[in-house]
């Protein structure tokens, strides 16, 4: 019992070990007990979604939240490096100004209102609807027009290409949206 | 080159930093001295602006000094093709080419064609259409090589070589060192280091960013860089060609299935209003290529219609090509926002895009968002487009009142990448596909959430509404399986990989495409992804080699390295051990090698093409450039841009000097400055304006600052707007490190803490010294950090190929102190505007 306590004590370890206290001889049961917050977690393999180089991400998460996210080392891009952004990412999904709830204004309103998401598709449904009913040029002496250009879009180089896809089928293929671009040029 | 790898690109930089350790050379050429300069072998300042005058000389130097690789030249560039006598270059015509229309301010290309085509009557370059934004028409244009006069001497005084030779003359180490600002000595120096990176054992690549796309000439600039590496025999090599440096996770799949107005998917071109878009067979007519790679053309384009409206799509009805709207004018991010301030767009989507503080001109934007009926915002957080109407400099300045804009806004939040599937495409053209880990919070969506659902709200509408206008809403494929609420993404990748209508089998890669109708496929490009069931390619994470293969999936066909046939010699075997890549298998009469060939597998060397061969059959097997008609690298580009078949030095809108080679063509004859009174153009000089600046980007921030600045880390790891200048400068104007300083324009006025840092040097510009300033684009005012938006500053301009703004050597002042604040900024403004 007593020789327990005694070679739980630093300094004695210490001195048994022949070392100079500053290595795992000096931890605190505390310490010694430390794990990674993501052990036990799941892990989805993931890319970084700032610049373009796309660096492995591997997201750490447990039972439906995020606990870390880093560096991938498997990545042949990145060999598990992140530069300051990357590595800020799961600042980035759970900072504190993060919106998770529809904000709307009224026209000449000064304030936001609240509004449920079922109902803001549906309004926005009817605004694309009448916008485009209003607007919509089918043909121009004689040729196909099938646009309407009161109607714009913009935004897709931080979406996924099936977000993109769906846009441009949606949008173009679709309502006959010609305004559309985004952050690239080709 | 026009660009800062090491701050901006910091993890692919690594690679950099591999190759010097092996003993690459490492050259950076930037108007600023950053830590890609600190990390280079040889660093020399430029003049912003200047870049084609430099990569000029580069090609003058391997001219005049016989550095191009020569069989590589002959064989794999159609350096040796004559051209035709109305050809005239712009040293012939005081700076513009042949076909320049001054009244319409446009080009006609065809005096740019190859002379057989001309002779042979086979070229009817149709009229791109005052709208384009590409120069994509012109069927035959390029033509049958084997047509065409050749000269494989590269002596006859109008080969191309010649023309090269003549067109770059006068771009001396001389005329660099004044008008460039790199002195003599440096420059030489970078030829001779940048030339010895060439031959069989040797080669060169050449990394740029936005520092030349942001020009009014800049995809002018790049064509120097192809032309610079097709002489040295660069392109299509490990360790060689040119890398675009993109700024974005996946803006090269924003690209490739374009959120863009005026591509298909697969860079296939919108139809125009026109003789053009008639009918599908005057459309595939317009834009097939009768030999080369382009002759599929119509297999991409039916494939695309099939996969977007399906079974309603069927030979009768073109497979429903009347239903894609077509373009008839400039429907551009620069296009519509001007229209919107005109009170003609009635509503806007925004999904992950800041134009308030990222639009060229932000003042202008703002103003155009408060003239819409409807704003949609998708995004993580309430960013500046969201609050214009509230917080806005424009309010704080009295321009707006919130009680005057009727704009009704929806700010929807939106699910960030780890709580979504789907896939990116970075820079090197790689997709990779991004595991969903978690739900997104409360009522935050996915895009493809939202699109969906919208989508199904509009359908149902349609369906009550059967007029011509709907037929394509009605007949739009859109029965994607759901998850709960959530649209199944990898079926949409599967639509975008491809499969055959009949029993939807997925295709393993374009190859099996069809136009007869038989095939869906969303992106040409793209296919092969998702070859079977259960193999999502993006989502392989199994390295196998250098290139990656297993890791991911790169377009096209997991080719990792673009036109890697030129990697071997025109027998097929490699130019050497060392920079072997891809050659020929004589025994297994196949192309094999470490990268999947970027060429008809089976096609041999010494293939030679029948008279009347089409397609890839008319190339051949020495021709590795298999998108163009002639298969050749373009030296000289017969056609594709508006602006000129061969990188000409301007000025940019606004500069400094005048143009030293063409007096009477300051800038970029075909560019649009889309003047008006709030998007106003300082003069070439000008006293009032007059340093040199240039936006740019910061490692910890994002873009608008979305991303960064409302994160605690980043914001605090950069927390105030800033602006490098000289200490040379600083003295001038008596401004001190850390000071404010307050920078205009013509378009604004904005504040900004001084660095006053020897990294930004006056260069003596034809004997006067220029200033330079640096200014980062990330605050806005919204987030943890704030400041006024540098792009307040910048013009909305219109190079003429693809509608980008000129964001790098624009003309500005910088004086001492804060600027104004509320209305008596404006009045600031205006004064100085006002000066003489």
């Amino acid at each position: 019992m007593v020789k327990q306590i005694l070679t739980r004590w630093p300094v004695v370890r210490q001195l048994l070990t022949h070392s100079d206290g500053t290595g795992a001889e000096a931890m605190s049961d505390r310490t010694r007990n430390l794990a990674p917050k993501h052990r036990d977690a799941q892990v989805a393999r993931s890319v970084c979604p700032y610049c373009a180089v796309g660096c492995g991400q591997l997201v750490y998460h447990k039972d439906g939240r995020l606990v870390s996210i880093e560096g991938d080392p498997d990545s042949f891009i990145s060999r598990g490096r992140l530069c300051p952004k990357g590595s800020d990412s799961f600042e980035l999904l759970t900072h504190a100004n993060r919106e998770t709830r529809i904000k709307y204004r009224k026209p000449y309103s000064t304030r936001w209102e609240e509004l449920e998401l079922e109902t803001a598709m549906n309004m926005i449904a009817d605004r694309v609807w009448d916008t485009r009913e209003r607007t919509f040029v089918e043909e121009r002496d004689g040729e196909v027009v099938m646009h309407t250009t009161a109607m714009a879009h913009l935004g897709g180089a931080t979406l996924d290409n099936e977000e993109n896809y769906l846009i441009k089928k949606l949008f173009a293929a679709g309502l006959g949206m010609v305004c559309i671009s985004n952050q690239a040029r080709i | 080159m026009g660009s800062n790898m090491a701050e901006n690109h910091p993890v692919g930089f690594q690679w950099v930093i591999e190759a010097r350790e092996r003993g690459a050379k490492v050259i950076h050429v930037d108007p600023r001295f950053s830590r890609t300069s600190a990390m280079a072998d040889i660093w020399a300042p430029l003049r912003a602006g200047s870049d084609i005058l430099l990569l000029g000389g580069l090609i003058h130097y391997v001219l005049e000094n016989k550095k191009d690789f020569r069989e590589y030249v002959i064989h794999y560039t159609n350096a040796s093709i004559i051209l035709p006598e109305e050809f005239k270059d712009t040293e012939d015509l005081g700076g513009v080419f042949s076909g320049w229309d001054a009244k319409d301010r446009r080009y006609d290309g065809s005096s740019w064609l190859y002379g057989a085509c001309i002779q042979s009557g086979r070229a009817a370059p149709r009229s791109a259409g005052p709208h384009s934004g590409h120069f994509k028409d012109g069927s035959g244009a390029t033509a049958d090589l084997r047509d065409c006069e050749c000269d494989p001497t590269l002596s006859h005084p109008r080969c191309v070589y010649q023309v090269l030779k003549r067109h770059y003359a006068r771009y001396t180490p001389e005329l660099v060192e004044r008008f460039c600002g790199v002195p003599r000595e440096r420059f030489l120096k970078i030829a001779e280091t940048f030339c010895t990176a060439s031959g069989t054992e040797k080669t060169g690549a050449i990394c740029y960013a936005l520092g030349w796309t942001q020009q009014s000439k800049g995809p002018q600039i790049i064509r120097a860089a192809a032309i610079l590496q097709l002489l040295l025999g660069n392109i299509g090599r490990p360790g060689g060609g040119i890398l675009a440096l993109r700024g974005h996770a996946s803006i090269q799949g924003s690209t490739d299935i374009p959120t863009l107005y005026d591509i298909l998917p697969g860079y296939l071109p919108m139809p125009n209003l026109g003789p053009n878009s008639h009918s599908l067979a005057d459309y595939v007519a317009a834009y097939r290529d009768p030999t080369g790679w382009w002759w599929n053309f119509d297999k991409y384009i039916v494939s695309l219609l099939k996969a977007y409206y399906g079974e309603k799509a069927n030979k009768e009805n073109d497979w429903g090509f009347r239903w894609l709207p077509r373009v008839t004018g400039d429907h551009s991010h620069q296009g519509y926002f001007l229209e919107m301030l005109d009170g003609k767009v009635e509503g806007l989507f925004v999904m992950g895009q800041n134009p308030a503080v990222a639009g060229p001109n932000s003042r202008l934007e703002r103003k155009a968002l408060s003239k819409l009926k409807w704003l949609v915002v998708r995004d993580m957080v309430e960013l500046e487009t969201a609050s214009f109407w509230y917080d806005s400099p424009e309010v704080e300045r009295g321009e707006l009142r919130p009680e005057e804009i009727a704009t009704e806004v929806f700010l929807l939040p939106a699910a960030g990448h780890a709580e979504k599937d789907g896939c990116f495409t970075n820079t090197q053209r790689l997709l990779q596909w991004h595991q969903k880990a978690v739900d997104p919070p409360g009522d935050a969506r996915s895009e493809t959430w939202f699109m969906y659902h919208l989508g199904r709200r509009l359908k149902q509408k349609a369906k009550q509404d059967p007029r011509p206008r709907n037929a394509g809403l009605s007949a739009l494929t859109w029965d994607y399986s759901l998850e709960g609420q959530e649209p199944k993404v990898e079926e949409v990748l599967q639509e975008i990989n491809g499969y055959a209508v009949a029993d939807h089998t997925l295709v393993s890669g374009f190859n099996e495409l069809k136009a007869d109708g038989s095939t869906a496929c969303g992106c040409w490009i793209y296919s092969g992804v998702f070859p079977r069931p259960g193999e999502n390619c993006a989502n392989q994470r199994n390295s196998q080699d250098l290139l990656g293969h297993g890791w991911g999936f790169a377009w096209p066909s997991d080719r990792r390295i673009l036109y890697n046939r030129a990697s071997a010699r025109p027998d097929g075997r490699p130019w050497s051990e060392r920079k072997k890549l891809v050659w020929w298998d004589e025994q297994n009469k196949e192309w094999t090698g470490l990268d999947v060939p970027d060429f008809t597998r089976t096609k041999a060397p010494n293939y030679r093409p029948p008279k009347d061969a089409q397609g890839d059959q008319a190339l051949a097997g020495d021709k590795p450039f298999i998108l163009h008609s002639d298969g050749t690298g373009w030296i000289f580009a017969p056609k594709g841009l508006t602006d000129g078949p061969l990188p000409t030095h301007y000025e940019g809108l606004e500069a400094p000097v005048c143009n030293p080679l063409y007096p009477d063509q300051q800038s970029n004859p075909a560019a649009m400055r889309d003047e008006r009174p709030e998007n106003r153009f300082a003069s070439s000089p000008d006293e009032r304006f007059p340093y040199v600046m240039s936006t740019y980007r910061l490692t910890e921030h994002h873009t608008s600052g979305a991303m960064s600045r409302m994160l605690p880390h980043l914001a605090e790891l950069q927390p105030e707007f800033f602006c490098e200048i000289s200490p040379e400068l600083a003295s001038e104007r008596g401004i001190e490190n850390g000071g404010w300083v307050t920078l205009t324009t013509p378009r604004g006025i904005v504040e900004a803490r001084a660095l006053v840092t020897r990294r930004m040097r006056p260069l003596p510009i034809n004997g006067k010294m220029v200033h330079q300033v640096g200014v980062p684009y990330h605050w806005g005012y919204r987030g943890l950090v704030k400041g006024d938006s540098a792009n307040d500053l910048v013009a909305i301009s219109e190079e003429p190929n693809v509608r980008i703004m000129e964001a790098k050597g624009i003309l500005c002042d910088v004086s001492p102190g804060r600027r104004g604040q509320g209305k008596a900024a404006l009045n600031q403004l205006n004064a100085h505007l006002g000066r003489k």
